[in-house]
């Protein structure tokens, strides 16, 4: 088939479905087969600018552009315009890429920061072609790694990177593979946990789901180096597209010849199997997800013995995260040089952050460790939404915490960020403005991990429980004074009693909040104030005059009658009456009623 | 999805981590876990019922009720939460009449609180079976339940009167 100079490809991640990109794509189908051999037509993975979505590119000879918020007429008209007329619709355009320099666009501001090893492929390449990831470098680490490189070899280099684990802890990657290398055992494992349980994260959904031979590139690689013949990704179950995009390259790896026996000629064997998780946040816990991919509940377990000796299956295992084995490719292909050189001189390379919350660009962004929260959420984030204040970012979620903005210069790598009481986490930032109260913030994680908890350790168990019921009661008005001594006194113990990290860590988000936020605590208590205007119990209910038209809705789902006014007039609410059930707020049509 | 339960049991040759993925396909094909599954997967794998019960309710996948014919996956998670989730879960259990993890009397819908689907920027999200809808407020997601609904209602009128037509 000739190939047509212009390609028009779409953003077919998570986000891009759900923003409306099916829709898009069909719109281009049916124009290419009205008018067939004017472009091609393909399909891409999360570009990042999730908050542009639907994302169109146009790729015609070295240059990129790519519109954002596409319609399917906006569509029509680029296609009309641009791909038959050559006339860019400068208005519409996010980004313009020359010869891989970004050159304008709207949104030149987020990606201009931006240093991609992880995401080098993602929103390029057709995640479910083969050929495209070869064709842009893919597989030829591999290559070298079972060709030219000893195992001692690729571990050395792994190790001269400096890359730490990227799913929260950041322990040195070419360490603990040195370790799984060591034991001697008739059979070892590699696990990828794709389990990405922190709420409010998607950087590995999208990786699966944009580049997901660079993962199983690094997989292969890592089981060559510690000689493991069998491979696992234990993917959450939450993730539909992820693990059919997984499949896909599987089975097309295994065609290839990267999978399957005698890889390359080069006499190694190994397979990767995907295992479903079936929600369960603890079996994010590397001893949990081995027990779940047995078969059993996923408890955790103690350790030692470590998993390099005695893992899945009881036989020596190598557990690392969906990013941490994506940046291996890009190692072996540019050197532990290259890659030590970005970052700072602890944490070295990339991070990948899911920006999301109240930020305006809300997407995902590849940043050089040791990047300023400040210039996280100014510069690449755009600022906070309907120009409010910035408060703070949550950081590693149920088990991280809150970092004040006024701490917002603080450079996020593993060493800066621990230091504020956060912890890096897997890379979920959470951007909160004035409206977020920070006692309820604290209530939501605890109401998580309490949940969460697999109820082995009493401490977990029981302490959160103990925990969630103070903060509920602080969040509806009824805290008392010791309340904050005895949170604290709580948290203490839970982290210290606690098998697993979710109990170690699940006071984390309490424990910040009342280290930097401890006046809202005390409002909560002393004053029956929620500062944020956000606890419905602590907050009175208004209808915003020049919103309301008098449709009579809220009046007549008011169970309390507390809401007066006729039809086609101002409606008003009787605080002395209302019983902040909030009914008004969710039946009414305007958005009219407010609380504060 | 792929393998059919039955096939699925029929294969098993006693590979030890097969019970999740069999209670999976289980769910798959009867929309929950019968009693009667439970009994043939015991039997099948020698796991005792008692523990085959104890991995499906650690679970949060899996269910031991019928679900109904649309599933709506209502986001809690950190970003969602943020940007006014709680409203949005209001309004479905207004709307439908319904709790987290109730099915409503007609068995159209059925509600489930979860944490992040991972689109987060879109939030506050819901899932409505494999399809997401981002950026709700309460009168759009009160629109959306509505059009479930009206198409439900027109696919029951259109069925009725195909059977007439046969009559
Ligand atoms: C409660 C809990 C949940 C976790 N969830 C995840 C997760 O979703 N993804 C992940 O990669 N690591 C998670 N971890 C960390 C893993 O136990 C493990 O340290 C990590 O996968 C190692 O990979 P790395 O060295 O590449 O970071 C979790 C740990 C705990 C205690
Ligand atoms: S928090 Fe709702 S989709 Fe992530």
């Amino acid at each position: 088939m000739k190939k047509s100079k212009t390609q028009v490809i779409v953003g077919m991640g998570t986000c891009g479905l759900s923003a409306g990109a099916r829709q898009v794509h069909d719109a281009l189908s049916a124009l290419l087969a009205e008018h067939p051999g004017s472009f091609e037509l393909s399909g891409t993975g999360c570009i990042g600018m999730c908050y542009r979505e639907p994302l169109v590119e146009v790729r015609e000879k070295g240059r990129r552009t790519i519109y954002g918020g596409v319609t399917p007429e906006l569509a029509a008209e680029i296609f009309e315009r641009h791909v038959r007329g050559g006339d860019v619709l400068e208005e519409n355009v996010a980004l313009n890429i020359a010869d891989g320099e970004i050159e304008g666009g709207q949104e030149q501001g987020f990606q201009i920061l931006q240093r991609k090893i992880v995401l080098r492929n993602c929103g390029t390449i057709d995640p479910e072609s083969i050929g495209e990831y070869e064709g842009s470098g893919g597989y030829k680490a591999l290559r070298k790694a079972l060709l030219e490189m000893q195992p001692g070899e690729i571990i050395e280099e792994v190790k001269k990177s400096g890359l730490r684990g990227r799913g929260g802890a950041g322990f040195p990657t070419g360490l603990k593979w040195s370790f799984a290398a060591r034991y001697e055992a008739d059979r070892k494992y590699i696990v990828c946990n794709a389990d990405e349980g922190d709420p409010g994260a998607f950087m590995d959904r999208s990786v699966l789901e944009g580049d997901p031979h660079s993962v199983i590139e690094g997989m292969i690689i890592c089981a060559r180096a510690i000689g493991a013949s069998y491979g696992y990704i234990y993917c959450r179950a939450e993730y539909p597209l992820a693990i059919r995009r997984l499949t896909i390259a599987l089975e097309a790896a295994r065609k290839n010849g990267y999978l399957g026996s005698d890889i390359l000629g080069s006499g190694f064997d190994f397979d990767v199997k995907i295992k479903q998780g079936a929600g369960a946040f603890v079996c994010g816990e590397e001893t949990a997800l081995f027990a779940s991919i047995e078969g059993k509940r996923g408890m955790p377990r103690i350790r030692p013995p470590f998993p390099a000796e005695k893992g899945l299956w009881g036989k020596p295992t190598n557990n690392n995260n969906v990013e941490t084995y994506a940046n291996i490719p890009w190692i072996i292909t540019n050197g532990a040089g290259a890659y030590a050189a970005i970052g700072t001189e602890k944490s070295t390379g990339t991070k990948v952050f899911a920006l999301a919350g109240k930020v305006v660009r809300g997407g995902l962004a590849e940043v050089p460790m040791g990047t300023t929260i400040d210039t996280l959420v100014n510069e690449v984030g755009g600022g906070i939404k309907e120009g409010r204040k910035f408060k703070a970012v949550q950081m590693g979620g149920p088990s991280g915490g809150c970092i004040p903005a006024s701490l917002g210069q603080t450079p996020v790598d593993f060493e800066s960020i621990p230091a504020t009481g956060a912890i890096m986490g897997s890379g979920g930032m959470v951007v909160l403005d004035d409206t977020t109260c920070m006692v309820e913030m604290a209530r939501f994680f605890l109401n998580f991990t309490q949940s969460e908890s697999c109820g082995k350790c009493t401490f977990c168990r029981i302490g959160t429980l103990r925990m969630l019921e103070i903060l509920t009661r602080i969040t509806q008005g009824e805290g008392e004074p010791e309340d904050i001594e005895r949170l604290r006194t709580l948290g203490a113990q839970i982290k210290e009693a606690s098998l697993c990290g979710l109990g170690q860590t699940a006071p984390n988000p309490v424990l910040t909040t009342i280290r930097y936020f401890r006046d809202e605590y005390e409002a909560h208590i002393r004053d029956k104030k929620c500062p944020a205007g956000s606890c419905q119990a602590l907050v009175d209910f208004f209808i915003d005059p020049e919103a309301c038209t008098g449709c009579t809705l809220c009046a007549k789902n008011c169970p309390v009658g507390a809401i007066s006014g006729s039809a086609k007039q101002v409606h008003v609410i009787d605080n002395s009456i209302c019983v902040k059930c909030g009914k008004c707020m969710t039946s009414c049509n305007f958005g009219a009623i407010y609380k504060r | 999805m792929e393998e059919s339960f039955s096939y699925r049991l029929w294969r098993y040759d006693g590979q030890p981590g097969e019970l999740i993925p069999l209670l999976q396909s289980a769910q798959d094909h009867f929309g929950y876990i019968p009693r009667r599954a439970i009994r043939y997967i015991a039997g099948v794998t020698g796991v005792p019922e008692s523990e085959v019960y104890g991995v499906i309710t650690f679970y949060s996948q899996f269910r031991l009720q019928p679900m109904g014919k649309h599933v709506i996956r209502a986001c809690d998670g950190t970003a969602c939460h943020v940007s006014g989730s709680r409203m949005i879960i209001e309004t479905i259990e207004d709307e439908l009449g319904i709790e987290d993890g109730g099915t409503t009397e007609d068995g159209l819908f059925t509600l489930s609180i979860v944490a992040c689907i991972g689109c987060c920027s879109l939030a506050p999200v819901i899932m409505i079976d494999e399809d997401t809808h981002g950026r709700l407020t309460p009168s759009s997601l009160r629109k959306l339940l509505r059009e479930y609904r009206r198409r439900e209602k027109q696919a029951a009128a259109a069925a009725e009167a195909g059977c007439a037509d046969r009559a």
